[in-house]
């Protein structure tokens, strides 16, 4: 995209004399350009790559109670990877990853593809309404889903005791993270489907025509046409659950005061950063983890972009 | 190449070749879908009409005998001398001031990477796509220890600066900006004698407004449900923004019902409900807009 642009603009240009005036103006239009980016680039700079470079400055260091703060290399980082604690918040936001992402993404598409069918009624309520909840602060979210999960006056606690039924034990250590990955597809799976209702309206009405001709049905048209057809929605879609669910912060942090013995202060990697910052004071030994945690964000990215699209060539 | 923000292009109104035909069965089965999505909203609204007593008492799901919706409202904009209605107050001006300056730098930059060429313009390009994958989260903890460093922790710049850089903005506003503004009329503009920041405002802002809007509502929902950066950024209970605030009303109520806390529940609920107003009437308003805003990323890739 970028090339194509940039060489259209160069094979438009005079040749000859006019040449050298015109490498003049562009120069002085390449020069707007980049004031035009300038703000942007400074701030980037300043709030982006800045703390990024001082978190990994500090990480090099380590502060003791006797001695100060002294350089210790990667001593950190090597404390880090063999840390159970965060070990354990990392493996539990992949499971949440491998549990909740493809659930959430299945119903959306579900949804998305039922909506663009044209079989539904009132679909354009139904659209909205699936989509209220992305309005919805994640906070807010979460202290309702907790009060909802109540095994007190919670409504499926009432519900549950009105049939005589036990109650369902949302808040405990195995339910938790599926309750909170409840929260999440509630939160975000709307968001989802518009993103992939919106792919599917893209599609030309040609297309369609072409498939009905060649008398093909409405499972085949699914298949053929509108899978392939949301393939750039769902890997953007997939990126960015990789990146909510490897930094699940929000949610747990807010069961955590309604469910203290089940959601400790290590829970999520993300959890565990935070407390370390905050209330444990280790800001060298957090810095470290958060850059650890933002490379693994990044390289689960990046291994997900390359697998889905190895798939597409092959 | 086609970018969809803002258009609302007559597509095809239904379906293929299903016009006319509805399911049954699909009804239903997304009214189910649908009452999953509501319900919690509708027993947070019910709550919000209760006293702690009677949410402890009566059925979640319906009104008590004495609904009080106006006391809940006028106790929770009263608790504590009005803290609540300052927490909504300093959300708006966070979260306004963040969209439209993050839009505004995202346009700026955007336009000037699709319609320029300057020296580092692809290596500094993909530099700033593959900020993208940066978790915020993961750039929260950095950046609260430059601002501690620095002194700008426990100010309002703390919650806003950072949400001024926008990368995805910025991915989203270049690619708009591509097609959105001709070469043929900068051309035409500059041959008249236009200065190129003149072209800016007056010509190109206007062609970039409906990608504008799209970013504009991007970052104004990131910035008002934004919790974890105020959290650690802000001290002073004046400064938090409506999430941090009801966060720290939550822990007061956990164990409702006993105590000196007993009215803290109903408080919560009823602000809860009040915080979620204002983002849902917005987004019902400019659905035009984000609709089709939200899929630019997913049509193109």
């Amino acid at each position: 995209m970028t090339a194509t642009i940039a060489a259209s603009t160069a094979d438009s240009r005079p040749a000859g004399a006019g040449a050298t005036r015109q490498r003049r103006v562009d120069a002085r239009n390449g020069r707007a350009g980049a004031l035009f980016a300038a703000p942007f680039l400074a701030l980037f700079l300043l709030l982006f790559l800045a703390p990024l470079g001082y978190a990994a400055y500090l990480s090099l260091f380590q502060t003791k109670l006797v001695g100060g703060t002294s350089f210790v290399g990667l001593d950190n980082y090597v404390r880090a990877v063999q840390d159970p604690l965060l070990i354990r918040g990392v493996v539990r936001v992949a499971t949440f990853f491998v549990i909740q992402v493809p659930v959430m993404l299945l119903l959306a598409l579900l949804f998305a593809l039922a909506l663009d069918s044209g079989l539904v009624r009132l679909a354009r309520v139904v659209r909205l309404g699936i989509f209220v909840p992305y309005a919805v602060p994640g906070v807010v979210a979460s202290l309702m889903w907790g009060y909802l999960y109540g095994p007190d006056y919670g409504p499926f606690a009432q519900m549950s005791k009105a049939l005589e039924l036990p109650v369902p034990p949302f808040l405990s250590e195995g339910w938790m993270l599926g309750s909170l990955a409840n929260v999440v597809t509630w939160e975000f799976a709307g968001y989802n489907m518009i993103i992939l209702y919106a792919a599917l309206r893209a599609i030309p009405g040609d297309l369609y025509e072409a498939a009905a001709v060649d008398g093909a049905g409405a499972w085949r048209i699914a298949w053929s046409i509108k899978l392939p057809a949301l393939r750039p929605a769902l890997l953007l879609a997939l990126m960015f659950s990789v990146i909510g669910s490897f930094q699940l912060f929000n949610e747990p942090n807010l069961l955590q005061r309604i469910a203290p013995d089940v959601i400790d202060s290590a829970y999520t990697a993300n959890l565990y950063a935070y407390s370390l910052a905050f209330t444990g004071q280790q800001t060298n030994y957090a810095a470290a983890v958060s850059f650890l945690l933002g490379l693994v964000i990044v390289i689960v990215s990046y291994a997900v972009l390359l697998t889905a699209n190895r798939r597409r060539s092959s | 190449m086609t970018t969809t923000i803002g258009s609302t292009r007559p597509r095809r109104t239904a379906g293929p070749r299903t016009a006319g035909r509805r399911s049954t069965p699909l009804t239903v089965a997304m009214f189910a879908a649908l009452a999953y999505f509501l319900l919690p909203l509708f027993w947070l609204v019910v709550a919000s009409t209760k006293s702690t007593e009677d949410l402890f008492t009566t059925f979640g799901l319906w009104f008590s005998d004495a609904p009080r919706l106006f006391t809940n409202i006028q106790g929770t904009l009263t608790h504590d001398g009005g803290i609540f209605a300052h927490w909504l107050l300093n959300t708006v001006v966070y979260a306004v001031v963040s969209a439209f300056g993050a839009a505004l730098l995202a346009a700026a930059a955007g336009y000037g990477f699709a319609k320029f060429r300057f020296r580092g313009h692809g290596a500094t390009f993909n530099l700033v796509l593959g900020a993208i994958m940066v978790p915020t989260t993961a750039l929260a903890i950095p950046t609260y220890l430059m601002f501690a460093k620095v002194g700008l922790v426990n100010t309002p710049w703390a919650v806003i600066l950072p949400s001024l850089v926008s990368p995805f903005g910025f991915y989203l506003m270049r690619v708009y900006a591509q097609d959105a503004v001709p070469d043929s009329i900068l051309e035409a503009a500059r041959l008249d004698g236009a200065s190129e920041v003149r072209i800016f405002f007056l010509i190109a802002m206007r062609l970039l407004a409906p990608g504008l809007v799209t970013v504009v509502l991007f970052t104004l929902v990131a910035t008002w449900n934004n919790y974890l950066l105020p959290l650690i950024m802000l001290n002073d209970p004046s400064l938090y923004p409506v999430t941090v605030g009801l966060a720290s009303w939550g822990s007061q109520a956990v164990g409702g019902g006993s105590g000196a806390n007993s009215d803290m529940l109903a408080l919560l609920l009823t602000g809860s409900t009040l915080s979620v107003v204002p983002l849902v009437v917005a987004f019902l308003l400019l659905q035009r807009y984000w609709q089709s805003g939200l899929a630019t990323g997913g049509v193109k890739g």
